[in-house]
């Protein structure tokens, strides 16, 4: 049995990627983040994983190592955030194009300038094209689970894809949260051994990332779009095996008080939990109002969230990033793109808000709910509403 | 390889356009880059090998009658020869077709 313990988020998702056998870390050390990697190498220091840890010069060799070590068929983990995960994005794509199944935990910072070590979404959303599979995850036992689930989902023959689980630096990465552990022989029963169907191999030699000229390169766009696609059906399926294992289940849009509500607030990540707190307040004072959580962020779960807003007649989006000069936040971009062909949909509100650090309590939330609400009435001259902010 | 390049789907593909067989460059065109292309002239070629060394497309081979030529499946047309060959038996004309 799993006991359960307290310990440091950081420190839960290093023995998650010890927990799952990892055989090589490659990773540069950065805020929030630190902690994670600090802990591998403290693992593999001490003999408690056998797994190659390489202490690299930046976060772009870091990537780049893991996609040498993936390639050679090895279970391979790192974690990052910020501007690390700003340095590796060349070699992000990369890894999907490749088809390598990199796991890494990036623990979500706002980007420079100024200087923030605090966190929001702008690093997540920077990366949102590079074909990784994106999974949020609002707290700490969430995070284990999903770094476990994303080895057996990236490491499918089905898919073959690399996988980021997002945890928010500090409000998740810093602390101290009871933790359920499975135990090795419970993870080695749901997580077989990582099969690489074509890895470097002196016998049997073959050429990864090669280059194609016009003739042939969107040819491997396609298929790449194609496979990122069809691997919802494969990360549906092991968290359906997850939850049947260790009976915590994850779905791709998860709803709370959802069913008779009018209004819907969409969050992502950790703020999930204190918006929930917001919205049962609201509840017990007689508000129809309920709490849609976007988990998976790639491959964007279409079918699900149009399922779960369909009888909604306002929905808040609360997005944790700017897209500067743009139409607002990324998240409501996609939301209202993913909406916009159905014949009945609610009112899509834009706000943003909780950036590089800024908290927004349960009382937060409810304003931004009951401000929604208003605009969906009366309308308003601005594209987005920007929330917490000094006028 | 049993279709060209040119007649692939992406369902064709390897995963991750792995290339599982070596040395398939060889049937990469360069030879499309091209818009000059060598003339040899067999009365002033000595046979130096000149052409030979400076090809950086390691294109230009040797005839039966040891005289060296281009393979035009590969030369880009780039004039390295021509400029390199010394008694000046090599001539870049205009690609017309």
């Amino acid at each position: 049995m799993a006991k359960r313990v307290g310990m440091e988020v950081s420190v839960a998702v290093a023995e998650a990627a010890g927990l799952a056998d990892t055989d090589v870390v490659a990773a540069y050390p950065i805020t929030p983040q630190t902690h994670i990697v600090e802990h591998l190498a403290e693992l593999v220091a001490n003999g408690d994983l056998d797994a190659e840890f390489i202490p690299v010069e930046s976060e772009h060799s870091a990537m780049s190592a893991c996609l040498g070590a993936a390639a050679a068929g090895a279970r391979t983990f790192t974690a990052t955030a910020g501007q690390g995960l700003e340095l590796m994005h060349e070699v992000l794509y990369i890894a999907s194009s490749m088809r390598l199944p990199v796991v890494m935990a990036v623990a979500n910072r706002a980007l420079s300038s100024p200087l923030s070590v605090w966190g929001d979404h702008s690093d997540a959303m920077a990366v949102r094209d590079t074909g990784w599979i994106q999974i949020f995850v609002e707290n700490g036992q969430e995070a284990v689970d999903n770094v476990l689930c994303a080895f057996r989902i990236a490491e499918d023959h089905r898919v073959l894809l690399p996988v980021m689980v997002h945890l928010d630096g500090f409000y998740l990465t810093h602390v101290i949260e009871p933790i359920l552990l499975p135990e090795r022989k419970e993870v080695d029963k749901f997580l077989p051994k990582n099969n690489y169907p074509l890895p470097l191999w002196p016998d049997k030699p073959v050429t990864m990332g090669d280059f194609a000229p016009p003739i042939i390169y969107f040819e491997t766009k396609k298929a790449q779009e194609v496979n990122l696609r069809a691997s919802k059906e494969v990360i549906l399926q092991y968290w359906d095996e997850f939850g049947s294992s260790f009976q915590r289940y994850y779905h791709p849009v998860e709803c709370h008080e959802c069913d008779d509500a009018k209004v819907l607030l969409l969050t992502m990540g950790s703020f999930s939990e204190t918006a929930m707190t917001a919205i049962d307040k609201m509840r017990e004072e007689g508000k129809e109002v309920g709490l849609v959580r976007l988990r998976l962020w790639r491959p964007f779960p279409l079918e699900e969230l149009r399922q779960a807003v369909k009888n909604t007649e306002v929905l808040i989006v609360l997005d944790r990033a700017i897209s500067f000069g743009g139409p607002g936040g990324p998240v409501c971009s996609e939301v209202r793109s993913a909406l916009y062909t159905q014949d009945k949909k609610p009112k899509v509100i834009s706000f943003i808000g909780g950036l590089g650090g800024r908290d927004i309590t349960s009382a937060g939330f409810e304003y931004i709910v009951n401000r929604g609400i208003e605009i969906s009435q009366t309308g308003s001259e601005q594209e987005f509403e920007i929330f917490g902010v000094r006028e | 390889m049993a279709k060209t390049e040119a007649e692939l789907t992406w369902k064709d593909l390897e995963m991750g356009c792995i290339v599982t067989e070596p040395g398939n460059a060889s049937q990469y065109k360069s030879g499309d880059w091209r818009s000059q292309r060598p003339l040899f002239d067999s009365n002033k070629c000595i046979k130096c090998g000149m052409c030979y060394i400076f090809c950086p497309e390691g294109c230009v081979e040797q005839n039966a009658e040891g005289y060296f030529e281009a393979n035009l499946f590969y030369c880009k047309g780039c004039g390295i020869c021509a400029r390199e060959c010394w008694p000046g038996a090599i001539t870049m004309v205009e690609e017309e077709e």
